[in-house]
């Protein structure tokens, strides 16, 4: 779907901005002075310590390790996707593994964690109903937090009875309790569970799932293997830290304090416990995140807690949606995370597409500046463009212009050419068969004001013979 | 393995040296709000009941089991190994059988009942929360796989929100492999954002203060 076809469908474009628009009430209301009179002294505070925790991310790292298998579990440490799928691959060879289940995790999206598990026979099966749909559907999520948030009813409809083999049922209800049967039985059968992770707690060896519908809880309790995949950024210092972290992450989110289910969870079951896992792992994944971590400047971009509130807030995600953007994370924090992990001239464009209004900073609850990152990027790409001599056509535009420029005469003499053209009316610009498109329908909704009769440079000679 | 890897190139990138002394981190910041047990009451049960959560008053220990008792009513339940439930007489109610120590055992009663009964931790009356740890006494899926989940708890175990808990218990999983914060019953949004409750967990949840 191009940007093109997303603007001019217009189902599409009244779901994704009462979707979006639903959640930024949402969180307008539980942040507000009334609820939340320390909501700005918060986002700060998280700011502080996700400062903090990056620039000392290794002994975080260290610390949170040690943690881990103090508690019986252990931290597999991954620098690509590659990395991750080995050990996964090899681990479910040697316990006779097949069927997984996995809770929403934007990580493992990242790393096209399924097609890698699905290419060397295993059975990955997304369990949050959003992720459930967008994975039948064979798609990438539309949002970060409502990966489905694209789909109606009856495109959910179609797509159970063609890959479930159910009747047709266009009642949401019913539709999630196919969804609950036919996932139920999967949860029991697993043999392991993937689940992401929110935050990864130091001093305690934690992983945090944050969720509303109670399949992380399944995913990380049923099957005897639980496997957290996430990038090593989710690291805080301490778990009393969770009390600011997770206020911000819940209101900022969908507007709740906290979401149904709160996971805090560290290694197998201990002795005594009646259930749980048996097997605990954390993948501490890299995979261009030491990059990123090199600039000073950009390297907050590595702060973000997922929220997807810039999302909702953007005036141009609003409109092109989540499948326009080159890689899953989409809207602001997408276009400053993609340029960084996927390099700079991968998408080019994608920094410019902003008018840079500055909402996303705004609503941020970890206060990254977007808008600066972006303006970093711009500013990067246009001297790569300028180091590989690929901006031709921009610098010779440039130069003609200084040319002009310095030379008054040409500069007058344009002048007065464009007054001369521009003296006839607006109306015959746009019926020029050339006016491209766009232009075409701006000027037929405006006039152009009309050339003054003397130019600025004519009448100051004539102040100046006075 | 590339442990060393990464960590070596995290260093490099923030210029930091190997086993280097790390600044203080921002003070931890948690509230310290003093409510009276009504005021705790009332916010725990306008809270959960916003998210169609029900809570109930006992007076008495009696009364605490003939709410449960009304609850099952003829359905199967599954009970927890608190003691509290022990005590309260409500495994030995009809249609109830307790969770045991056996995980397989404990798994297949919480794949078939009805109703998992459970105690709870601490209950967050701020946001109208329930605190679940695992041990011996509280397995993970008794308050997760049953469609309807009853929690029994102590006025005394109620306190005011996740700054007190994490006040309390600084360490969440020292002693435990998981606590977890229950907040209403299972709920998505992800089909048209339309609510639907019970997509995995429990679609009721109920809390009776004793």
């Amino acid at each position: 779907m191009s940007i093109e076809t997303t603007l001019q469908d217009s189902k599409l474009q009244l779901a994704i901005y009462t979707a979006t628009g639903r959640l930024m009430d949402h969180r307008a209301n539980a942040i507000s002075p009334e609820l939340l009179p320390r909501y700005q002294e918060m986002r700060q505070h998280a700011h502080d310590l996700k400062k903090h925790t990056i620039e000392n991310l290794d002994h975080y790292m260290e610390e949170f390790e040690k943690n881990v298998i103090a508690h019986g579990g252990k931290v597999v440490f991954c620098k690509d996707a590659t990395e991750v799928s080995d050990f996964i691959l090899r681990l479910a060879k040697e316990r006779g593994a097949h069927l997984f289940v996995k809770s929403k995790s934007m990580t493992s999206e990242e790393i096209d964690l399924n097609e890698r598990m699905e290419h060397h026979g295993l059975e990955p099966v997304e369990t949050d109903l959003g992720e459930y749909i967008i994975q039948l559907a064979h798609q990438k999520p539309y949002h970060i937090v409502a990966p489905a948030l694209h789909m109606t009813r009856y495109q959910v409809a179609d797509l159970f009875t063609e890959k479930l083999g159910v009747p047709r049922e266009e009642v949401i209800e019913e539709q999630t309790m196919i969804a609950r049967r036919v996932l139920r039985e999967k949860f029991l059968a697993a043999d392991i569970g993937i689940t992401g992770a929110n935050f990864l707690v130091a001093d305690s060896g934690a992983v945090v799932v944050v969720e509303n519908e109670g399949n992380a809880r399944l995913t990380s309790s049923a099957p005897k293997i639980h496997i957290a995949v996430a990038g090593m950024e989710k690291l805080i210092p301490r778990a009393q830290d969770l009390a600011v972290m997770l206020g911000l992450l819940g209101r900022s989110a969908t507007g709740q304090a906290l979401t149904s289910y709160t996971s805090i969870l560290s290694g197998p079951k201990r002795p005594g416990e009646v259930d749980g896992p048996e097997e605990f792992y954390v993948v501490l994944l890299d995979a261009g995140r030491t990059k990123l971590l090199e600039d000073p400047e950009k390297r907050e971009s590595l702060y973000c807690i997922r929220c997807g509130a810039c999302l909702n807030h953007c005036p141009v995600y609003r409109k092109i949606g989540g499948h326009n953007y080159p890689w899953v994370y989409s809207g602001p924090i997408g276009k400053i995370l993609a340029p960084q992990f996927k390099g700079l001239m991968a998408d080019p464009w994608l920094p410019f597409a902003s008018s840079l209004c500055g909402v996303c900073a705004e609503v941020c609850p970890v206060k990254i500046d977007i808008p600066k990152v972006l303006l970093q990027l711009r500013s990067e790409i246009t001297e790569e463009k300028q180091r590989t001599n690929q901006d031709g056509l921009e610098r010779f535009a440039f130069k003609a212009f200084a040319w002009a420029m310095r030379r008054p005469w040409i500069y007058e003499w344009g002048g007065m050419m464009g007054a001369g053209l521009l003296g006839n009316g607006p109306r015959w610009i746009s019926e020029l068969p050339l006016s491209p498109g766009p232009v075409k329908a701006w000027l037929s909704q405006r006039h152009l004001p009309a050339p003054a009769v003397r130019s600025f440079r004519e009448q100051w000679r004539a102040r100046r013979t006075k | 393995m590339s442990r060393e890897f990464i960590l070596g190139r995290v260093r490099s990138a923030l210029g930091r040296k190997t086993g280097q002394v790390v600044p203080p981190p921002p003070p931890v910041w948690l509230l310290d709000t003093d409510w009276t047990l009504e005021e705790k009451l009332a916010s725990f049960k306008e809270k959960l009941e916003r998210l169609a959560g029900v809570v109930h008053m006992a007076d008495s220990p009696e009364n605490a089991r003939e709410i449960v008792a009304s609850l099952i009513s003829g359905k199967t339940a599954v009970v927890s190994n608190a003691t509290l439930l022990a005590e309260l007489g409500i495994t030995r109610l009809p249609g109830v059988t307790a969770a045991g120590q056996d995980s397989e055992q404990s798994r297949k009663l919480c794949a078939e009942c009805s109703f998992g009964i459970t105690g709870a931790a601490f209950a967050l009356a701020q946001t109208g929360t329930l605190v679940m740890r695992a041990n011996s006494q509280e397995a993970r899926l008794v308050s997760l796989l049953p469609p309807l989940h009853v929690a029994v708890v102590r006025k005394e175990q109620l306190i005011v929100d996740l700054d007190e808990l994490l006040t309390k218990i600084p360490k969440p999983v020292e002693d435990s492999s998981s606590m977890v914060l229950i907040t209403g019953p299972s709920r998505t949004g992800d089909i048209e954002q339309i609510l639907v409750r019970g997509v995995h967990g429990p679609g009721v949840v109920h809390v009776v203060f004793l």
